[in-house]
Formats: C-alpha cells, sequence, structure tokens
C-alpha cells in the first residue's frame, strides 16, 4: 500500500509537469508497487483467514457446549497454524482416473477468484489496492462469478461421481444466487449514481443503506450466503450426502487451497455487506479501519451463528427459493430504487417501498415455508380429536 | 457417465453410497441408480460387519451368550440383555426377584432415552445441522455414565444374567437416578428443540419417505417405523413382558408415515420412558438380585422358546432351540434394524439424493444388529 502511494504521487508529479513520456523505470516502479500492494494484501488476507478460523472453531464450539481449540498457544489461538502445517505436510493424493492439468488448475481459479474480489475492495479510502472508479461494483459482480468455473472443473476433474455432482450442484446454486446478488449492486448504483464502492460508503455518512434498503440488504446477505456456500445453503459441499462434493478427492495443500479460498470469500461477502449496507468504515472515536473491521466480525460471527443454528435446505427447495423469491424480490428492488431516483423522493420514501416489498412478499414466503409447520399443526389436532374421542 | 452424447440421450448413473459414508450409519451400503438429482432405483447391501454371532453363541455356554447380545444393538446393550435373559429364563422356568426386573426396566428405559438421543443427533447430522449431535450427546453422557457407575462399562455392559443381575446395584443408584431425571429432561429439550418444530427440517422431512400402515405391516416395520404409520403396535403394551404392566405410559403414534412423524414418536417416546422410570424408581422394591442358579452350568431340557421384546428400534426375537447341553443347540435373532431396513428400497424410490440418507436416518438402523 505504501509502494502504491508512492507511486501515485510519482504519478501525479509526472502528469504536474506535465510529461507525457513515461520511462522504463517509471513502468518499473509501478510493478514494484503494485507487487507490494499485492503482497500486502494476500498477508492481510492470511492473517484474516487464519483468525477465521480459529473465530469459527471457538465461536462454534461456544454454540455447541464446548470449548473450542484451546491446546495451542493462548485460547487457542495457534490453532489455525497448526492446521495450515498440518495441511500442508500432508501427502497430496491424485486419483488415477483424474485429469491431471484440471484437477491441479481448478484450485488455483478458484482462489484467484477470491483474491481478484480483493483488488478494488477499499478499507478505508486510503487503503485499497487500486479502486476501480468507474466499474469497482461491476468488476465485483464479474468477477465473482470465475470461481464456478474452478468449482465445476475440480469436480470434473477428480474423476469422481461426488465430485460432479458437486460441481454441477455449485453451477446450479452459484449462477442462481448471482442473479440477485448482481441486482442488489445494481440497485445500490442506482440509488448512489456511482460505481465507485469509497463514493458509495461516503454517501451512507447521516444513513447506513441498510435503513434506505433493508429489502437490499438482506437479498444480499442471504445470496451472499448462498454465493460462499454457509449453512443452510451449503448444498455443493454436503458433507453428509455428496461427502464434499467437488473437493471430494483433494487432499493436503490443494484442499488447503479451496479452504483458503472459501474463507478470503466469507470475508469478501462480509465486508462488502458492511461497506454496502453497515456505513463502511463511519463511525465515531476509533479509527475507520477498526470500525470497519468491527462491523465485518459482527457480520461473520452472524454467518456462523446461522451455521452452528439451522440444517441444510435440499436442491430442489434451494433453487425454487432462489428464482421463485430471490429473483423476483431483487427486480421489485430495482424497480422502487428507480422510481425513486426517478421522482426524486425523499430516502424515507424509499425505505417504506422496500419494506413494503420484504413484508407483503415476506408473509407469502413465511406461508411456503410453513406449509409443513401447519400441516403438523393441523395433524396434532385431529390427533387430539382423536384422543378425545377414543377416551369417550 | 462420460458416454457420447451425440443423440442427447440421457443415461442414468450408478452412484455408490457407502460402505465408507458419513451418513449410511455404519458400513451400510447403497447401490443407487440416479437420473440427475432423483433416484430411480436402489440397491441395498449389507454384510460387511457380519461377525457370525449366532453361529458363536452355539459354541458358548448360555451365560456367555450374554457378551454377544451386547455387540449387536451397540446403542441398545440393555434391551438386547433383557431379551436373552428373558428367553433363557423361559427355557428354565425360573422367575427372576421383582427387584431384578426393576432395575432392567429401569436400565432399559434409560438405554432406550440414551439411543433415541444419538438419533435425534444423527438425524440433525443427516439433515445438516451439526448442533443438535452435540447437544444431545449432553444426555447421552449423563445416562453413560450412570452405566459405568453401575456396571462398570459405557456401553458394552454384561450386566444381567441369567435370573438376575451381575450384582447389587450401587447404594446410591436411587439418588442417582432420581438426581440425572430432570437434567435428562432438560438434555431431550435442548436437543430436539432445535430441530423438531424447525421450518428447513420440516421441509426436509414432512411427507418425505412416507410409508402407509399397510405397507409398513407388510414389510414387518416395527418400533417408531411402524407407529410412525399409525399403527399403535409396542410390545410393551400389546404382549407386556418382565414388569411393565406395573407401570402407566402411553404408546406415542404418528399418523402420515413420513420421516418426521417417526422423528416425532422417538421425541415423544423419551417423555414416555422417563415417565416408566419414574415410576419405577418411586415403586424400586427391596430383595435380592443374585440369580437363583447361582453359578452353576445351565443345561436346560430340550426344547424351544421365541422371546420378544421392545428395543428402541424395534421388536426384537429371539428364538433358542436347546437340545439339553449347556450350549444352545440353535440360536436365531430377529432384529429390529434388519426388517425396519428392508423397506429402504420402496421409500427410497423417486426421492432425492439428498432425501435418501434422511430417510435411512429416520429408520435409525444399527448395522451390528442388521449383520449380526
Amino acid at each position: 500500500m505504501i509502494g502504491r502511494m508512492l507511486s501515485y504521487q510519482l504519478l501525479c508529479s509526472d502528469l504536474d509537469t506535465g510529461a507525457t513520456v513515461r520511462f522504463m523505470s517509471d513502468y518499473f516502479q509501478d510493478a514494484v508497487s503494485t507487487l507490494i500492494s499485492l503482497l500486502t494484501l494476500f498477508s492481510f488476507l492470511a492473517v484474516m483467514v487464519l483468525s477465521l478460523v480459529w473465530l469459527e472453531r471457538k465461536a462454534l464450539g461456544r454454540l455447541q457446549l464446548r470449548l473450542g481449540p484451546t491446546r495451542t498457544g493462548p485460547f487457542g489461538l495457534l490453532q489455525p497454524i497448526a492446521d495450515a502445517v498440518k495441511l500442508v505436510l500432508k501427502e497430496d493424493i491424485v486419483p488415477n482416473d483424474a485429469e491431471r492439468v484440471i484437477f491441479w488448475v481448478a484450485p488455483i481459479i478458484v482462489v484467484i477468484s477470491a483474491f481478484m474480489l480483493w483488488v478494488t475492495i477499499p478499507f478505508t479510502p486510503g487503503i485499497v489496492v487500486e479502486n476501480l472508479e468507474n466499474m469497482g461494483l461491476f468488476y465485483i459482480g464479474a468477477v465473482g462469478v470465475i470461481g464456478i468455473l474452478g468449482l465445476v472443473l475440480a469436480g470434473w476433474g477428480s474423476a469422481n461421481k461426488y465430485g460432479v455432482i458437486g460441481g454441477l450442484r455449485a453451477a446450479a446454486q452459484l449462477i442462481s444466487y448471482e442473479i440477485p446478488l448482481i441486482m442488489v449492486l445494481i440497485s445500490v448504483a442506482i440509488v448512489t449514481q456511482t460505481f465507485n464502492l469509497v463514493d458509495i460508503v461516503n454517501l451512507q455518512s447521516p444513513v447506513p443503506f441498510v435503513l434506505v434498503l433493508p429489502l437490499g440488504f438482506v437479498l444480499f446477505f442471504v445470496a451472499g450466503l448462498a454465493e460462499v456456500g454457509r449453512t443452510p445453503f451449503d448444498i455443493y459441499f454436503a458433507e453428509s450426502e455428496i461427502v464434499g462434493g467437488p473437493f471430494v478427492e483433494y487432499s493436503g495443500a490443494h484442499w488447503a487451497v479451496f479452504f483458503l479460498s472459501e474463507y478470503i470469500n466469507t470475508f469478501a461477502i462480509a465486508t462488502l455487506t458492511v461497506l454496502l449496507f453497515l456505513g463502511g468504515w463511519s463511525g465515531p472515536f476509533l479509527p475507520s479501519i477498526v470500525w470497519l473491521l468491527i462491523k465485518i466480525y459482527a457480520v461473520i460471527l452472524l454467518i456462523f451463528w446461522i451455521r452452528g443454528t439451522l440444517p441444510r435446505l435440499r436442491i430442489d427447495q434451494l433453487m425454487a427459493f432462489a428464482w421463485k423469491v430471490m429473483v423476483p424480490l431483487s427486480f421489485y428492488l430495482v424497480v422502487c430504487c428507480s422510481v425513486y431516483v426517478f421522482y426524486e423522493m425523499p430516502w424515507w420514501a424509499l425505505t417504506v417501498m422496500s419494506l413494503f416489498g420484504l413484508l407483503a412478499v415476506g408473509v407469502i414466503i413465511y406461508r411456503y415455508i410453513t406449509a409443513p409447520a401447519r400441516k403438523v399443526a393441523e395433524v396434532r389436532e385431529r390427533l387430539r380429536s382423536l384422543q378425545m374421542t377414543q377416551e369417550e | 457417465m462420460m458416454q457420447d452424447n451425440s443423440e442427447n440421450q440421457t443415461i442414468d448413473m450408478m452412484l455408490n453410497m457407502g460402505p465408507q459414508h458419513p451418513s449410511t450409519h455404519g458400513v451400510f451400503r447403497m447401490e443407487l441408480r440416479i437420473d440427475g438429482e432423483k433416484i430411480i432405483d436402489v440397491k441395498p447391501h449389507i454384510g460387511y460387519l457380519h461377525r457370525g454371532s449366532e453361529k458363536l453363541s452355539e459354541g458358548e455356554q448360555y451365560h456367555q451368550v450374554v457378551t454377544l447380545f451386547d455387540r449387536m444393538d451397540y446403542l441398545a446393550n440393555f434391551n438386547n440383555e433383557l431379551v436373552y435373559c428373558m428367553a433363557v429364563e423361559r427355557l428354565l422356568d425360573i422367575e427372576p426377584s421383582k427387584r431384578t426386573e426393576y432395575i432392567r426396566v429401569i436400565l432399559c428405559e434409560l438405554n432406550r432415552i440414551a439411543s433415541h438421543l444419538l438419533y435425534v443427533g444423527t438425524i440433525g447430522l443427516d439433515a445438516g445441522a451439526m448442533t443438535p449431535a452435540l447437544f444431545s450427546f449432553i444426555g447421552r453422557d449423563r445416562i453413560q455414565t450412570l452405566f459405568e457407575s453401575i456396571s462398570g462399562a459405557r456401553m458394552m455392559h454384561n450386566y444381567f444374567k441369567i435370573g438376575g443381575l451381575k450384582e447389587e446395584v450401587p447404594t446410591d443408584f436411587v439418588s442417582m437416578v432420581k438426581g440425572i431425571m430432570p437434567e435428562i429432561r432438560q438434555d431431550i429439550d435442548q436437543a430436539e428443540k432445535l430441530l423438531t418444530f424447525n421450518e428447513i427440517f420440516l421441509s426436509r422431512t414432512k411427507d418425505i419417505g412416507v410409508i402407509t400402515a399397510d405397507q409398513a405391516i407388510d414389510y414387518g416395520l416395527t418400533g417408531p417405523c411402524l407407529r410412525g404409520s399409525g399403527v399403535n403396535y409396542d410390545v410393551r403394551k400389546s404382549e407386556p413382558y418382565s414388569v411393565y404392566s406395573d407401570f402407566e405410559f402411553d404408546v406415542p403414534v404418528g399418523l402420515d408415515g413420513d420421516c418426521w412423524d417417526r422423528h416425532w414418536v422417538r421425541i415423544k417416546e423419551m417423555d414416555e420412558s422417563l415417565k416408566i422410570v419414574e415410576q419405577a424408581i418411586n415403586n424400586l422394591p427391596d430383595g435380592d438380585v443374585e440369580s437363583s442358579l447361582g453359578r452353576r452350568l445351565i443345561r436346560p431340557s430340550a426344547g424351544e422358546v421365541y422371546v420378544k421384546a421392545e428395543n428402541p428400534r424395534g421388536e426384537i426375537g429371539v428364538y433358542i432351540v436347546s437340545d439339553g447341553t449347556d450350549k444352545p443347540y440353535r440360536l436365531k435373532v430377529r432384529p429390529p434394524s434388519f426388517c425396519n431396513l428392508s423397506a429402504i428400497e420402496p421409500l427410497l424410490q423417486d426421492s432425492w439424493i439428498a432425501d435418501s440418507v434422511v430417510i435411512l436416518g429416520s429408520l435409525d438402523i444399527v448395522l451390528g444388529e442388521v449383520d449380526r
């Protein structure tokens, strides 16, 4: 980052002096500074992933009346490092029938797409690898899809039927949930009239968008959960059905790479939720980066909490939920935002419209989802009347 | 799978599930023929845990066979020991003391709760929720600790003897059981509340794996799988054995015969078991638990006997033929898990891959008993 800023200043001074010719040394400097910032990003994300692994194990442990890791370091803080060392030292097995090239390339595709997403995500206005000013949101929507390819290839390349099923499930699920996700990005862009993430955060200074677009927040969070394959949407690597799906044949360092990208994606979805809806790094007293991290970890704890509570959906229920609920709702949201911008309404009008959508359709969803519960209640009623007649 | 699709034909895929699969409850193996995510056909394979218990018991003296019964349904050891002991007692025409019978019933019902608690955990895991499993193990652990203080073992107790018990229970047995009763009630609530009426769990289990009452009877289902279909049949009620006629309890019955009803029946059964334990511990008679046979070798007169009892998984039957020697001439077990598992084929037809593990979980099989 420092290198980046340095090169930025150099670039500016170049422009100031009106120099139109750039020397090789400038390009070299640019490349070095980009490399430095990317390495910084990589190490930052690695630290974040390690902290997430520890947090998940600890939080899930507490939810399940366990202690979580305790033996490695104080509070088990070194557990993720122990895990990483174990994974790297493990034998890397490639199945005989596997398509070797695809088998090796798939994890790389997944992890690269996970990293590419981070290039444009700002931590504060100053700390960012490259804030793509005119296409930040667009870039995120575009790059986020690449990871699917890696999952499908991993499933296919490992020549395992569970892997193939998992890969195809991943394709179906991720593409379906990509639509509401992108629609929410579009509606945020319509409201803010910009694709620039820094501007979007700055526009939230009086009112965070979670109040303006509550529907958008819910849609983004749910679609995000599905996008990173978190419970209750962990269908494509469902442990109890298809035994890890695309990852079933991977071991050692290759599996660790999938693991890494999964956590990076979780972290990315949490960060985007915070940036788009929870006011980003803005907050009183504390430095902005601290505020951002506090908010991100709050969202991540929510994700872990959901994981500790809910069972998994079935694939057809998942797809029905995407196409019958999420996609129409996200279209509705886009229409709301367009109307709001066109008639220049006050911001609370959008809140009302958004909430209306959330409630009206929410009731329908609720009735749809609780249909089995109501049937159970009805059955119990029948049972009770049956018992009463027997007693008479 | 990787055929030439030049004519746009789809072909079925064979998917082998098990014997090494996290959700087949041991070493059960299914050969699924699937079309996309739908199961067209299923071919179950068993026998990976066959230890020849029935044949082995022909070479053991009557007292020693109890150990083999411990290892059949390894989640309901006391229930299995009970049915074998009852069979030999009927063969010898002896009666254990009243105190023996009461302690046996208390332990069996606690074991039923422990077994059903494990079921709650595993059905949660099958449906993708990992927390209920850890919650349910707390209650199960409490019960096993009690068993350990009584018999010295947490699972393979070898505690029931023909005509009595191995030894008298510890002096604080009554207070121990009374002490853990409210805790177990809490544990059951905690374990099942997260699951039973959860919307996602309901949508995963309601109307899934439906088996009608007639079909269930045809396939010989027993226990919660039969009662989930609405058939009120419980050996403890219909042909009371041991001292079950002394206690008041209900037989919970489902209506639809789907996975959720089987689940619900088991949850309710735990409450009924607690009721039985409560009545038994409050009326625990004094007396001797020593077997009237002492340590003698048993040589029942030639003949045969069939005794059945209600296990957590259903009706278990033991058939013993005696030829007058100190070893059974032939011993045959009618295992509930095996008969319940026979319904897997019609249950899995036209269901989803994801449902297959839930349906298998709702049958609650124990492979040790299926293969023996």
